[in-house]
Order: structure tokens, then sequence, then C-alpha cells
């Protein structure tokens, strides 16, 4: 119950929380029903389900910075690929000799591309608790650097969002470079077993599911509990008058650089939940669009509501699975309207409309 | 024995006796059945005989002995061209210029010949090209000695630099007799020969000079080689940077044709549109549709493809700050994600309406080709075109903003809306023509860049990033930063490639912009004034 109290006053959470329960017992339930039943589910939906709720996490870090501290992130997608890559470097090493050249050392890539040794930087990825370090490290200590630096210099508004964007652009140049070591254009693939369970098989694809489940409800809890800390409330004041938090007192680079730290570590977890259910991840995950895409899930579900940002993920997700499979063609029309719409339309997304509807 | 020597001797005359010409001039008659015979010294002898008629076609016909495109019809005695056709020759006379019709190869007779006539029809085609009235063509037949010097054409040379008037030509030529005289036996000789060439950029020159410093048996020959040698390498590692900064400054025409429109609407209005791109490309397909409408004129559509490009884009951007971007003044993160949602309606519309493929858009003729400098440094047109495009595109750009009526009202209400507003000047009408401004010098860019790459519905995508880099580095509200910041990033760009490859040269550009930033948010000019404080 210690867990549940940032919930307290928070409507919108409570029910995300209860549904997010319901969700896992209901799936649990029905992926474990015999074939033949109407209502069994496919391990595909069980990890398109899965891989949603990533998706949320994400949306949720993203909406901490920018809903809370209002600063809008075009690079959100880069720390959620970096702990992709964390994650997909642990699952290469668990090939071990199953790799197409059956070298016991080294991933495929490597071997193709005539390298004889691991490099430096691959060492101890294959330790799941290392992995699952450099899955929070490496976003997190990027975000840090790279905050250290902007929020310092008082770069803000646009120009952070331009260079934010900037570095996710540079990454992705850099991890399509086959000298990177990270496989380059083709990325880390073909990924057979975690933890010793067949990444194949359903029962993982279930487990899967209902880890991405808890840890969204763990990041979903912890960002809540910061947003209704005293943390949270700086955090609110800086977003709507930097100078003056400022000038009372506050360090407003400490609280924008912890904050947006935090909230690259919760992506980079994202994505390391993200990848073994995909079972790729590659350069294009660096994309600006992708990164501008979690922009848009936020603004769809309601900035500064954390559950908005849920709903925002899953629904446009949703809606982008749907559309390209009926009409492929129509999807960047759709995601385009979108933008332009709840820009315009919706300043508050999907929950303040509910919101509205409620007060009236 | 004796028979069968008197056979074999008939053997050899035979075809000789059997091969008659008759062409109607008994001089010419003699010259080519002299060429067909054995006999080389006969046929060396023939051979000026034949140049010293005076007939226009005779140096076509020496060149026809060489490649053996003419030949002789045993049975007809005539000289003819022959062209192959199937298994068959087409025949047609040589100097009546009459078809004959098809024949076997065995019908025709080959003129006969060894390395030492193929040299001396060499040195008379040279001579004749030494001797033509054009001094491009002298210079290309220099030229083509020096490539491939020979004694008895460099001999060819000596007297007519007395005569050459061209300056270039006669460089050549004295450069063509240096390099002759490096081989020279005598020392002293070689040493002024060295000099001669020194600080030229032929390669001849130099695989000549690395020979000799090398090789030469005279230690002082030696070392004056491999000082001249080394002047050489030093020129043209000069060349070399000047190819790059040329390169360099393509590219940065490039990235501030892309960026200065940016630099209007994000750096005056402040509105951030991420739609900027596709207006480029929105340019570009502008076109490619012109170049469907008039085909077989890729310069004059080019040329129309200008205002046409500046017109269409100028108006989608018209609409779209009419239709989204007034709504939004003030919330410039809005803003963003509304023309990045613009951005993606547009690209697809390209890839629903007219292919998600490239499309094929043409360079007119004066677009390829390039400028000869010297043998190290020629400078392609489309580049060159590109930078003087970019400089045109600027100086309009800045004339229309600071010397029209226009250009005052855009700058008032970018230093002070209220203020402005107040004094009269239309701001919604203003903000709508200025954003039409930026959003038609997108389209102008669009058409160069068409030029330079692929035409397709990512195009926009690619600049995108880049031309943001290039106006924030250069400071927002400012064309002289846009300009500088373009062309500095490009030249740095291209500077570094030698040694750190594209991408990473590229990769460190952005790294290098995003640490700028922090050291100086405001870029290279800052805008100053109170406005320019939030």
């Amino acid at each position: 119950m210690f867990l549940l109290r940032p919930l307290k006053g928070d409507r919108g959470g409570q029910i995300f929380v209860a549904l997010l329960v319901a969700l896992v017992i209901a799936v649990t339930v029905m992926a474990n029903l015999p074939q033949e039943n109407p209502l069994h589910l496919s391990s595909y939906t069980v990890t398109l389900l899965g891989k949603y709720l990533t998706y949320a996490l994400l949306a949720v870090a993203l909406d901490l910075v920018w809903g809370y501290l209002g600063i809008l992130s075009l690079g959100h997608a880069a720390f959620f690929a970096l702990g992709g890559y964390a994650m997909g470097m642990y699952l290469m090493r668990q090939i071990g000799d199953r790799g197409v050249y059956g070298n016991p050392e080294l991933p495929d890539f490597m071997v193709f591309l005539n390298w004889h040794e691991l490099p430096w930087y691959w060492q101890g990825f294959d330790q799941f608790w290392f992995a699952m370090l450099m899955v929070m490290l490496v976003p997190g200590l990027l975000a840090f650097v790279f905050g250290w630096f902007a929020f310092r210099s008082r770069v803000t508004g646009v120009y952070l969002s331009i260079i934010t964007q900037a570095l996710t652009y540079a990454l992705m140049l850099a991890f399509f470079r086959n000298e990177m070591g990270f496989g380059g254009n083709n990325g880390l693939t073909d990924f057979k077993d975690i933890l010793g369970f067949s990444l194949q098989s359903d029962a993982t694809r279930l487990g899967l599911f209902i880890a991405s489940a808890v840890v969204l409800l763990l990041g979903y809890l912890a960002c809540r509990a910061i947003v209704a800390s005293r943390l949270g409330r700086v955090a609110v004041a800086i977003r709507d008058a930097e100078s003056r938090a400022r000038f009372v007192g506050y360090r407003v680079e400490l609280f924008k650089l912890a904050i947006f730290t935090f909230s690259a570590v919760l992506a980079g977890i994202a994505g390391a939940l993200y990848v073994p259910q995909v079972g790729i991840i590659n350069p294009s995950e660096f994309q600006p669009l992708n990164s501008i895409e979690v922009v848009v899930w936020v603004a769809v579900g309601g900035r500064a509501t954390l559950y908005g940002a849920v709903l925002g993920a899953v629904g446009v997700n949703y809606a982008k699975t749907w559309l390209t499979g009926v009409l492929p063609d129509a999807w960047l029309f759709a995601l385009g309207a979108l933008f332009v719409l709840v820009t315009l339309f919706l300043p508050r997304g999907v929950v303040g409309l509910l919101r509205r509807e409620k007060e009236q | 024995m004796k028979r069968l020597l008197i056979a074999l001797l008939l053997l050899f005359t035979l075809p000789a006796l059997g091969a008659k010409v008759e062409t109607g001039d008994p001089d010419l008659d003699r010259a080519f059945e002299a060429l067909l015979g054995s006999d080389f010294a006969a046929k060396q002898a023939a051979l000026q005989q034949l140049v010293a008629n005076e007939r226009p076609e005779r140096f076509q016909w020496v060149e026809g002995i060489l490649d053996g495109r003419l030949r002789v019809l045993k049975k007809e005695k005539r000289v003819v061209w022959v062209e192959k056709d199937g298994r068959q020759f087409k025949a047609t006379d040589a100097l009546t210029a009459q078809v004959l019709g098809e024949f076997k190869k065995r019908k025709l007779k080959k003129f006969r010949i060894n390395n030492s006539l193929r040299r001396t029809i060499r040195s008379i085609l040279a001579a004749r090209d030494l001797d033509s009235p054009d001094p491009r063509a002298r210079r290309k037949a220099v030229e083509a000695i020096l490539e491939n010097p020979s004694p008895d054409q460099i001999a060819l040379l000596q007297p007519r630099i007395e005569k050459e008037t061209d300056p270039a030509v006669l460089d050549a030529m004295q450069l063509v007799m240096a390099l002759a005289k490096l081989q020279s036996p005598d020392e002293p000789e070689r040493l002024k020969a060295i000099k001669g060439v020194s600080g030229s950029l032929e390669p001849a020159v130099r695989q000549a000079l690395v020979r000799l410093a090398e090789n030469d048996p005279s230690p002082s020959v030696q070392k004056s080689a491999a000082t001249a040698l080394r002047k050489i390498e030093d020129r043209v590692r000069v060349m070399g940077q000047i190819e790059t900064l040329f390169f360099g400054l393509s590219l940065g025409s490039v990235l501030v044709l892309a960026a200065i429109g940016l630099a209007i609407t994000f750096g005056v209005m402040g509105v951030i549109n991420m739609a900027h791109g596709e207006l480029i490309m929105l340019g570009a397909y502008t076109t490619y549709l012109i170049q469907q409408l008039m085909p077989g004129l890729p310069g004059v559509s080019l040329l129309l493809s200008i205002p046409a490009a500046f017109l269409v884009s100028g108006s989608v951007g018209i609409a779209i700050e009419r239709g989204i971007i007034r709504f939004l003044y003030g919330r410039p993160l809005e803003t963003l994600l509304a023309t990045f949602g613009v951005s993606l309606i547009l690209q697809q519309l390209v890839r629903t309406v007219i292919s998600p493929q490239n499309v094929p858009v043409s360079n007119p003729e004066f677009m390829s080709g390039q400028l000869f400098i010297n043998s190290a440094l020629s400078l392609t047109y489309n580049r060159l075109y590109i930078i003087l495009f970019c400089m045109l595109v600027f100086v309009g750009l800045f004339l229309v903003l600071k010397r029209t009526r226009l250009g005052l009202e855009v700058r008032a209400v970018a230093q002070n809306r209220g203020m402005a507003r107040a004094m009269g000047v239309r701001a919604a009408r203003v903000d709508a023509l200025t954003f039409g401004l930026g959003s038609g010098i997108a389209g102008v860019a669009g058409v160069a860049l068409s030029q330079l790459t692929n035409v397709g519905p990512n195009l926009g995508q690619q600049y995108i990033v880049d031309s943001f880099m290039v106006v924030v580095f250069g400071g927002v509200g400012n064309l002289w930063g846009t300009l500088v910041g373009g062309l500095g990033l490009g030249i740095a760009n291209k500077f570094m490639e030698p040694w750190a490859g594209a991408v990473m040269a590229k990769i460190l550009i952005l790294v290098f912009v995003i640490l700028f930033i922090q050291k100086r948010p405001r870029g290279l000019f800052p805008q100053k004034g109170r406005a320019a404080e939030d």
C-alpha cells in the first residue's frame, strides 16, 4: 500500500492502475485458454500489447519532462533506443555459438566484418545484471552530460528542442556506421533466448508482457510520486516561470537535470523491454520522426497528466497498427492530421476533453 | 630446290602484282600500289607521296590506313572505305563516295603496316593538327604528344614553336620540349630543362622528375629534380586545398539555400516551421513537373521553374500560415508540432499523387562539364552555378528586406510587434507575406537541389536538421549569420571529410553545433536590443 500512496487524489491514475491490473489478469487468463476457445489470445497479440505498454512507459517518461518541466525533448527515442541497444547486446551474447558462423564469442556481424575479438564496450554484456545496469546507466549518463551542458547555459524552448533532435540525428548517423560495432544498418537481431527462456515460446512472451506491465506500473508510480512531491511542484514552477523560480532561489538547472536524467533512464528501461518483444533493434529507432511521434502520443492523450500519456501512446499505436493494416497510405495523413488537429483544437488532449465534459 | 625457290618467289610477288589500283590519278595509283606491296621502305616513301597530294581527303585516308577502314577492292581495283555489316563489308569508293555494295572479306585487300609505319602515320596526323588554324585543336595535339611523347613527334614541334601565336598552346609546346630535354644525355641541358618544367602540374612532368630524382647518374641533377618535385607537390597540395574549399563552398551554399528561408520564418518571425523541408521538396517537384510539360527544353524549363517554385511553395506557405500558424503565435512548441504534422501530410501527398519513388530531373547542358583551371584543379559547373545562385538569392533577399516597404514592415514587426501595429503596420498581413517569402525561397532552394540530389518524397527530411543547425549556429534573426554559418559549416565539413569520413564529419559538425549552442545560445551573430530578451 506504501507503493500506491502517490495515487491519492489522482482519479485518472487510479482508473489507469485498475485497468492495467485488469488487463494483466485478463491477458494471462486468455492466453492460457486452449487454442480452439474463441477468447484465446495469440502470442502475437500478447506481444503487441506488451509493445504498446513499453511505448506507454516511454510516453510517461516524456510527459514528465514536457508536461511538468516544460522541456520538449525531440530526442527521447534516442534514450529508448540506447536502452534497447544495451538489451540487444545482452541478447546477442546469449546467442553464443548458435549464430550462422557458430563463433562462441563474436556476434555474426563481427565475424562477417572480420573482427577477431570483442570490442571493449561489449565486455560484460553476457551478464544480465550488467546489461540491466547499462540499460539505465547509458541513457542516464547521456542525459546527464547533455543536460549538464544545456541547462547550465540556459538553453531553453525551441533551441533545446532542436538540439535534442540534432542529438538523436547524430546518434542515428553514428549507429549506421559499421565501424561502431553495433551491427550498422541491420542492427542487432536473431535473438534466441533471455535468461535461458526461449524468446519464441508463448510463456516467455507472456512473461515479457507482464514484466512490461509491472515496470509501467512502477514507472508510473515513481513519476506520480515525483510530481506530487515538492520536487514536482518546483518543476511546475520552472515550467510556468523559469526566471521567477530562479530568482526565488531554486537552482533551476539542478532540478531540470535531475528530472531529465530520471526520465531518460525510464525511457531506456522502456527500450530494454521493447527489444526482446519485437526481436530487433536497429539505427532507424534513432530517427527524429520516432521521437516526434512520442510527442504526439503525449499531446493526443493530454499533457501533464501522466495517465493521458499512457492513453495517447496506446490509442495512437492501436490506430497505427489498425490503419497500416487496412490503408497503409493513409497512416501518415492520419498522423499528420492528428498533429495539426490536436494542437489547434485539443491543446490539453483527450484527457482535457473528458475533463471539460465532466465540468459542464 | 631451284623450283621451290621460284615457287616461293612467285608466291611473294604475286599478290603485289595482282593488286592494281585505278583511281584515275596515276600518282595516287602508284602510292596506293606501293602501300599494298611488301617493301616497307617503299611504303614509307609512298605515305609521304600520298600526303604531298593536294586532295582534302588525304589525311582521312592515312587515318583509314592506320585503323584498317581503308581497303582495296581487288577485282574492281578501287580504294574503298569499308564498314562491317554482319559478315559482309559495306564498301564506299574513297574518291567518289559512290556506294559499291556489300563484299566478302576475301574480296578486299588491307594495307599492311608495321610499327614504324604506324609511327609515321601518327606523326603525319599530329603535324596536321599542329598546323590547324584552330588553337584548341593545336592545343589538343600538343597534349596528345605530351601524354605519349616520341622523338619524331617532338621534332615536329621545334619549327612550330617560333610560329605559335596562342600563349596557351605555346606554353604547352615549351613544356613538351622541356620534357624531352629532361632525357637529354647532356647534364647542363637536363638541369636547364628541370628549371623549365618547374611549377608545372602535368602528371607527365611529375613522372619524369620522379625518374630523374631516383635514377639520374648525376647527383646535382638528382638534387635539382627533387627540389622541383617538392615544389610541384606543394603546388598540388595547394590546389587540393582549393578544391576542398570549393567543395565546401558548394556544400555550404546548399546549406545556405536550404536554411535561408528558415532564417526568415524562424529568425524573423520566431516560427518553427518543421514543414520547411517539404516546401523545399515541393520546389524540386515543381521543377520536375515543368520539365515534364516541356520535354526537350531542360534549360528553359529550369529557368522557368525558379519563379514557378517560388509561387508554389510560397502559396503553400501562406496557406499554412493562414490556416494553422496564426492560431498558434506565442506557442512555439505547438507550432513545431502542428507544422510537423503538415510536413507528414505533404510528404504522403507527394507519395500518393506522384510516386513513392524518386523522380528523374534532367540537368541542362550548361550545368554539366567542368571548368578547367590546370591539370590539378578543375571545377564542375553545377557546383559553380549553385554557389553563384546561392549568392544571387542571398543578395536578392537582402535587398528585399532592406530596401522595400515589405522588408521595412517585416523588420518592424520582428523587432516589436505591438509598436509596429501602433504605427499602422498590418501585422497579420505582414506575417502572411513574410511566411510566404520564406516558403517561396525554400521552393527556389528546391529547384537548385533538384540539380544536385535525387528528388523524392524524403528530400526535405534530409535537409531539415541541417538547416535548423545552420540557422541556430548563425544566430536567429540575422541573414548574415545564416550565410556565414552555412558556408562555415559546409567548408568545415568538407575539410574534415578526408580524415574523418563523410558520415563522421557530419556527426562531428552536429556535436560541434550542439556544444557551440551551449557556449553561445544565441548563435554567432546574436540579435541585439531589448526585444531580443524573452
